[in-house]
Parts: structure tokens; sequence; C-alpha cells
């Protein structure tokens, strides 16, 4: 099969017309440059990074030069293989936090939507209080009590906080929903309440349970930043937001080294906004009165 | 009146949980990480003091674990915070009571500010669809609101004070400064502030703008804005009078859900520039594993945002008389 | 002989899009005198509502008016500029919308919007504001009471009615309507057309309402037209199109229409569905549907020829050749 007719099989049918939408959106189409040169750095870095990003055996706080592309870190570490290197843990953390939360946001959404009555009143309380509590300080406080739990307290922490303002949304949609005609026949058809749930509801809320999706992944992406920042991270793994945190413990900025903090933060706002850009996108593919419009003149 | 009480439950409600997580966590983590804080406090506090810790930690007391929780409950609420093991030997409170102002003055004062600001500018664009500045604009604020609140402050940092030198590089003033109601002092403050609040403004207001223009856009499309128009109403009354003010609707309530995010930002902010607010303590408190500093810190914070989502609530009943009928 | 207070020539509206443009209206002429019933009748998608936005002026991007003149009271008001023409609105002419729940502000209350009207037009006081206010309620027949609530304080027919007597606080010399009973059950409908009916002659204005219920205007209008594809098919007398419909698709619809009194006759519809319009055809735009097609009528589209003061556009009634064959 050529490129071309690989391409035409894409654009066709219900996944076709999904990706003829991303690709009329300028947004969409950046978010998802962004987020494949960063998916190429996360699977292939050696192809990019020649340097080992953890060995001390440069020289010291060198300036950026040809075989330093960066620079170097007070420690003697190569910063370019740092940053590069470093996506893997980002990227990973930002699809696993999103992923599970959005899980959890689907589960506690749509069963209060669906149940409705006692469970929709507890399942809604409890997630608004979870919505309203700040959730870095919540994350702060947690953290600080595992303060060597390495990743996967990190993640656990970060889905606790990030499912709420999910679930909050599904559950609106769900609602709308559970009136319809199409889940009525479904009832009268005899189908058992999960069957209905995976096989009706979901199916028809896919744009908003991806749109969440990417909005959790942001929100995993800037926390995990943030809490590696102040060391409640991994201080021994490779990231970002760890090289953020030896940076700063190092005083690079006044030091003369401003690359070793300045490039992951570059990098966490560029993914970031990856995702962020592709959430706006959706939004407006799956809201046509929001596309831009051209004004008319005459 | 319903409404009203229903929003007070709500209050209370998440109070309580905010406490049950405080005495909760710490028991729930391996090796109770509060004995080793404790030891560092044995022999220098007094009895009672101690004590409140004791309970409020789980650790050496002969209660139960419910008539702990009930006594740390009655110490939390005759404010018996306990000791602050970073700022020792000044209590929890006093610590707050210093750190609060700051937090207020910088965080409260610039949220509302980006808040009101984003909104006025995302109900012009809206309004003016399609023309420079909403292709300017929202774009621009679509990146900016996706960087995080501590690499602005980082960047800004190494812009405007270090490699610019014009702005100070941290801290709420000057410490050569003696502190009063002098000029010199309170322009010292304002000018140590400007760079905080000028991260968290830039990085805030994205936010504001996009969805007020969203929401603009969507209310552009309803009868009552055709029928202002219609009416012969000038167009600057039917962007504010018909148009915005139902638009602002959905917006206010998003800015309630978003407080919690923006204090999260803000306590980095404070961080980078060691500014003395409640955000720099938590954090403080972290590094010097002062829990009981910081667990005070984090339900002084989430009363803060849930006195704000309040004071919304009350701003949305009072501008939306369809919800005072729902009561 | 007076003359016509509207006079719309050729008007044209286009909804502009990535691919074609689709002209929801194509060069619709007619005329309107002071205090004359029009009634404009057709299905959905033919128009009509566009046709009436463009009239008043109120088109929503991305519709635009493309071609033609609407000559109000002597002026011209595609070419009025946005300032000229917010001093004329409301003073001179007023609408009313499909629902009035979607049609007024749901923040403020009633006076308050009756209010914002009177003061976009003059300097006027509270007093008199209120005065104002007070007697198109009692022309409506509300209780003043009303002017403090907000609209989903009140029912659907009394919103309606507020509506109306909104649009009546200038006393205009021209209501345009766009099916203001649709919203309404058939006993209020049958109300507030009475009341609008009645209104009309207390004050004297000239009324275009458009509908897609024939048989309710029927009873109220002056002249009907029948309005298909964004044109017009027929125009005239209510009483001659009722009584003798010119065009097949009048007939068609005038068909489906049960008689109470009359035998039980099998309900015919009209078959097909109206033409695209971003793409129109060369013929007659009824061809596709017409039980009455002749050969002719494969060829260009007819004109809209005038008979003894009624006004249709098919070949069965060309004044100048023959029919059939």
């Amino acid at each position: 099969m050529s490129l071309r007719e690989g391409l035409d099989r894409l654009m066709t049918g219900t996944s076709g017309n999904l990706a003829r939408a991303v690709a009329g959106n300028k947004k969409a189409l950046t978010g998802l440059t962004l987020l494949l040169i960063f998916a190429f750095m996360a699977i292939f870095p050696g192809l990019l990074a020649h340097d080992n990003p953890n060995a001390e055996i440069y020289p010291r706080s060198a300036a950026p030069s040809a075989s330093h592309l960066l620079g170097t870190t007070s420690y003697g570490q190569d910063i370019f293989s740092q940053w590069v290197f470093g996506t893997r843990e980002s990227l990973f953390l930002a699809i696993v936090v999103g992923g599970l939360a959005t899980v959890l946001s689907v589960l506690i959404g749509v069963t209060a939507a669906y149940r409705g009555g006692v469970v929709d009143v507890a399942l809604s309380l409890f997630t608004d209080v979870f919505l309203v509590i700040p959730a870095f300080p919540l994350v702060v406080v947690i953290a600080a009590y595992s303060k060597n739990g390495g990743n996967s307290i990190l993640i656990a922490v970060l889905v606790v906080t990030g499912w709420s303002y999910g679930a909050r949304q599904l559950r609106s949609q769900a609602l709308s929903l559970r009136n319809r005609d199409f889940l009525a026949a479904a009832r009268v058809r005899g189908e058992r309440q999960w069957r209905i749930i995976v096989f009706e509801i979901l199916p028809t809320m896919t744009s908003l349970i991806v749109a969440n999706f990417l909005g959790a992944a942001v929100y995993a992406v800037l926390a995990a930043a943030g809490l590696q920042f102040i060391g409640l991270g991994n201080p021994d793994g490779m990231s970002w937001g760890t090289m953020l945190f030896w940076a700063e413990n190092n005083e690079a900025l006044q030091a003369g080294s401003p690359l070793w903090a300045i490039m992951p933060g570059i990098a966490i706002a560029a993914l970031g906004g990856a995702f962020a850009l592709l959430n706006y996108a959706f939004d407006e593919i799956g809201n046509p009165s929001l596309r831009p419009v051209r004004r008319a003149r005459g | 009146m319903k409404y009203v009480l229903r929003r007070l439950g709500f209050f209370v409600v998440t109070l309580w949980a905010c406490l049950t997580i405080n005495f909760v966590v710490p028991r729930l983590m391996p090796g109770n990480p509060a004995i080793a804080m404790m030891a560092r406090f044995k022999g220098r506090v007094n009895g009672s003091v101690l004590h409140a810790l004791e309970i409020a930690f789980g650790v050496n007391t002969q209660q139960s674990e419910i008539s702990q929780y009930f006594s740390y409950l009655g110490n939390t609420f005759r404010g018996h915070f306990g000791v602050s093991l970073t700022f020792f030997p000044e209590t929890v409170a006093q610590v707050v009571r210093s750190a609060i102002f700051w937090t207020l003055g910088l965080v409260g004062l610039t949220t509302v500010l980006a808040f009101v600001l984003g909104t006025l500018i995302g109900m012009v664009s809206g309004w003016r669809r399609g023309s420079k500045i909403d292709s300017i604009l929202p774009p621009i604020f679509v990146i900016t609101s996706a960087f995080p609140y501590f690499f602005v402050a980082l960047l800004s940092l190494l812009l405007f004070s270090i490699t610019w030198h014009w702005l100070p590089s941290g801290f709420g003033y000057d410490n050569t400064d003696t502190i009063g109601w002098t000029w010199s002092y309170i322009s010292d403050v304002l000018v140590h502030a400007i760079l905080p609040a000028l991260t968290i403004l830039v990085t805030s207001i994205g936010g504001w703008i996009l969805t007020m223009r969203n929401n603009m856009i969507s209310t552009l499309a309803e009868d009552y804005v055709q029928m202002a128009k219609g009416k012969g109403l000038s167009p600057l009354r039917v962007m504010l009078n018909y148009a915005g003010r139902n638009a602002i609707l959905p917006n206010l309530t998003g800015f309630a859900m978003s407080l919690g995010f923006v204090v999260s930002g803000a306590i980095l902010v404070e961080f980078v520039f060691s500014y003395p607010g409640l955000g720099y303590m938590l954090l403080e408190g972290v590094q010097n594993e002062d829990y009981a500093l910081m667990q005070t810190l984090f339900l002084l914070i989430t009363v803060a945002v849930l006195v704000a989502v309040l004071a919304v609530d009350f701003v949305t009943l009072a501008l939306d008389p369809r919800t005072r009928s729902q009561t | 002989m007076a003359s016509p207070i509207l006079d719309v020539r050729e008007i044209s509206v286009e909804y502009l899009s990535r691919g074609e443009p689709a002209r929801a209206v194509d060069q619709v002429s007619f005329e309107l005198m002071p205090g004359e019933f029009l009634g404009v009748v057709g299905e959905s998608g033919c128009g009509k509502s566009t046709l009436l936005f463009a009239i008043v002026q109120l088109l929503r991007a991305p519709a635009v008016i493309t071609g033609g003149e609407v000559i109000f009271k002597g002026t011209n008001m595609v070419q009025m500029s946005e300032k000229v023409l917010r001093a004329i609105r409301w003073r001179d002419y007023s609408i009313v919308m499909q629902s009035a729940m979607n049609a007024l502000n749901p923040v403020t209350t009633i006076g308050a919007q009756y209010a914002d009207a009177l003061r976009a037009h003059q300097k006027i006081s509270k007093e008199a504001i209120l005065d104002r206010s007070r007697q198109v309620f009692e022309l409506v027949g509300i209780d003043p009471v009303h002017l403090g609530s907000f609209p989903h304080q009140l029912s659907g027919g009394m919103r309606q009615r507020a509506m109306i007597a909104m649009a009546l606080l200038f006393s205009p010399e021209l209501i345009v309507m766009d099916e203001p009973t649709s919203a309404l059950d058939v006993v209020a409908q049958r109300a507030l057309m009475v009341q609008i009916k009645e209104l009309q002659r207390e004050l004297g204005f000239a009324v275009i309402f458009v509908t897609h219920d024939m048989s309710l205007v029927s009873h109220f209008s002056d002249r009907l037209a029948v309005m298909y594809a964004g044109q017009f098919a027929e125009l005239g007398a209510t009483s001659s199109v009722f009584a003798d419909p010119m065009h097949p698709y009048t007939a068609g619809l005038l068909d489906a229409f049960p008689s109470v009194y009359g035998p039980k006759v099998y309900l015919d519809g009209i078959p097909g569905a109206p033409p695209d319009l971003a793409n129109p055809p060369r013929t007659c735009r009824f061809l596709a549907r017409c039980p009455k097609a002749m050969t002719i009528c494969a060829g260009p589209a007819p004109e809209f020829y005038e008979l003894a003061g009624r006004r249709v556009r098919c070949f069965l009634h060309d004044p100048a050749g023959g029919s059939d064959a």
C-alpha cells in the first residue's frame, strides 16, 4: 500500500472524519506534532543524545559547545542528554496518570449519573469535596509523608487529586444522555445495565472522555514537575522536574548555567502546551460554533 | 435560603474531610514518619503542647484512635495547632499569622485582578470575533496558560532580576529596612511584589480570557442578543448588559473551581521568589519535615479557597435570578 | 391610492460557507401597504425566516444580503449605516420572535428591558417609562405588577404577550413576527392571534407574519405569500389563494389539511424534498415534486407572473403563452 493509499484509507469512515477534523485544525496539528516529537525523544533517546545522562564525568558547569549542546551541570553531567532522556519519565507520568485519572473519572461520574438517587448524591458530594480541596497543597502534604516512595507514590497521589474535575464533567454529560430515547430502547430490549453503560453510553461520550484524558495529562505534567521541583519526587530519577530541582539547588540561574533550568522548563511547558492545544482543538471539533470564523465582507 | 444552607453544609463537610485527611494520612504511611519528628521535640516543649502534637499524630498516647480523633478535632477548633519545627519556638499559629497577610495581598489581589481583566478582555474578544484583537490574543494565551507558574517565575527572575537588575530577586522586603507604615517600607514591599504578581497575572489570565471568549461566542448566538440589537440599543449596552451579563455566569463557576489550581501555582511562585507567604511557609515546612506546620497550612489554604467559593456562590445568586427560584 | 410602507425589491440572501454559498432567499419582491396583514407561509427551510430578518437588517453571520433593496418609508435600509438604522429601530418597526423565553434577557426584569428600549431612542423620565410600560401591558392584558418579574417567572402565553407588548412601545408602523405562536398550545395560539388582530385594528400597524401553519394565519391575514425554496411561489389575497390556489405547491399544501366538515378524504402529502439551495436547478424549483409538470417546465424557470392582482410562479398561468403539451 502506498503512502497515498494509506492516507486515503485513514481519511474515510468515522475515524476518517476525526482524522480530517484534526488535520484541518491548526491547534490540533501543532499539538499532535509536538507530542510526536516528544514520543520520538522518549522512545529513541539514544539516537539524539550520545552521552550518559547520569555520568558525572564531563567538565563541570561548562558553557554550551559543540560537544555539549546545552553545556554541563555543576556535577559534570551533560545537560542535553539529561534533557532528552528526561522525556521518557515525564511523558510516561503524563500518560499513566492521565489514563488512570480518566478511568476513575469515568467510573465515578457515569455511575453517579446512571444510578441516580442516594448513590448519585453520595458520589457527587465525594467528587465536589475533592474538587474544591486545592490539589497541590494536598499533593504536597501526602507526598511529604512518603518522601522516598518513588514514582508509584507520585502517580497515586496525582491520580487521587486529578480525577475529580473529569468526574464532574462526565457526570453532567451522562445525565443529559440518560433520558435519551436510544437508551430507553436499550432498556426495553432488556440489555443489562453494565452493557448499556459500556456499549451505549460510553461511545457517545468518547470526545469528552478524550478531552478529559488530555486535561488530566496537562495536570499530571505540571503537578509532577512542581512536586519534583520542590524535591518531593524521586530525586534520583531522570525527568525534567528533577533537573529543575538540582538546578535550583545549585543556583543555576545565578551561577551562570541558566540553560540547566530553562531547558527543562521549556520542555515541561511544551509538553503541557501540546496536551492543552489538543484539548482546545477537541473543544472546537466537538463544538463547531467555536471554530475560527472568517469575517463576512460586505 | 435552602441554597445558602446547602452551600454552608458543603463548607462544613469539606472542612471535616480536610481534618480527617490530616489525621488519617500520617497514620497510613509505613513507619509513622511523625515519630521521628516527635523525637526532635522531646524535652524542648512543655507538656500540654507536646500532648496536643502527640494526639495529632497518634504517637505515644494510650487513647483509642477514635478518642484521639475527637481530641484532635477539639484541639484544632481551639486553635492549638502545635509548635513549628522550622520556626521553633514559634507556634504554628504565630507563623501563620505573620504569613497570611503577605499571601492575601499578593495572591488574593492578583487573582481577582486577573479574573476581572481576563473576563473583560475575553468579553471584548468574543464580541469582536475575527478582529485583530481576537486573532492575536487568544492564541497567545492558549500557549501561556499552559506554562507552569514556576517556569514563568524562573524566567522573569532570570530576565528582570539577574540579567537586567531591574527588580529584586526575592523576599517580601529588604532586610535593611525597618518595618512600619513608612513610604520607604511600603514602596519596598510593592517593588518586591511586582515580579511575583506579574507572574501569577500573566499565567492565570489566559484561562479567563479564553473561557469568557468562548462563553461570549455561545451567548452571542442567543435570540435575546439579536433582539437587543433589534431594539436599537447601542453596541456597548448589548455587549455589557445582554451578552456579557449572561456570558459571565459560567465563568464565575469556573473561577471557583479553578481557584485551587491558582493557589497551587501561587505556592510555587512564592517558593521561587522566597516570598514570605503561606505557600512559602508550606514548602519550608516540607523541607524540614515540619508536619504540624504543613497540616495547618493545608487546612488554612483549603479554608481560604472554600471561603472564596462561597463568595462566588453568593455573587452568582445576586447576578442570576434563576438560581434564586431554585432555592 | 396610498403608497406602500414597505417595498422589497429583488432581495437575495446567501449563507456563506467553505463550499458553495447557499442562496436562502432568491430575488424576492413584494409591496406592503400601511395597516396590511401579510402572511408568509412555507415549509421548514424555505427561507421565510431568513427573508424576515433580511428585511429588518438583523441577519447573523454567515448570512449576508447579496442583492436587492428594502425600501421602508422611502429609504433603502440595506444601504443604511448601523448608526442610522439604530435610530429607527423599534421606533418605526419592531420584531416579535418565536420564543419569548429565548428572546428575553433571562437575568433582567421585563420592566428593565422595556426601559432599555425606551431610553435608547429618547430622553425619558422614570415616570414616563413606567407609564408607557403599564400602558402596553394593559393593551395585551397583563397585570402591571409583572414589570418587576423575570422572564422565567411568567407562563408561556404571558411571556409571548409581554414580547408583543414590548414591540408596541413606540406604536411602530410595521411589526414583523417570526412564528410567534409556534411555541404555544392551540388554544393559546388562537387567543394570541385574536389579540394581535385586535391590536392591529386599534393601532393600525402593518404586520408581516411568518409561519408554517397555513390554516392558522389564513383566518387573520389580508394577503398570503407562499414561499418555496427561497422564492415566492404565489402571492395574493388570502381568500382568493384559499378558494382558488394557482400554484401546484399551494394546492398541495391546502390538500394536506383535512376538512372538519367535508367527507373523509385520503390525505395527499407532497412527495420528495426541496432542492439544494447551494446548487439550485435552472428549471422551476418545484419540478421534481409537481403533479402538473409539463414539457416546458424542463426549460428555464418561470417568472413571477401577474394575473388579476395575484402573482404566481408557474407556467400554468403564463399570461403570454398557452399551457400544456
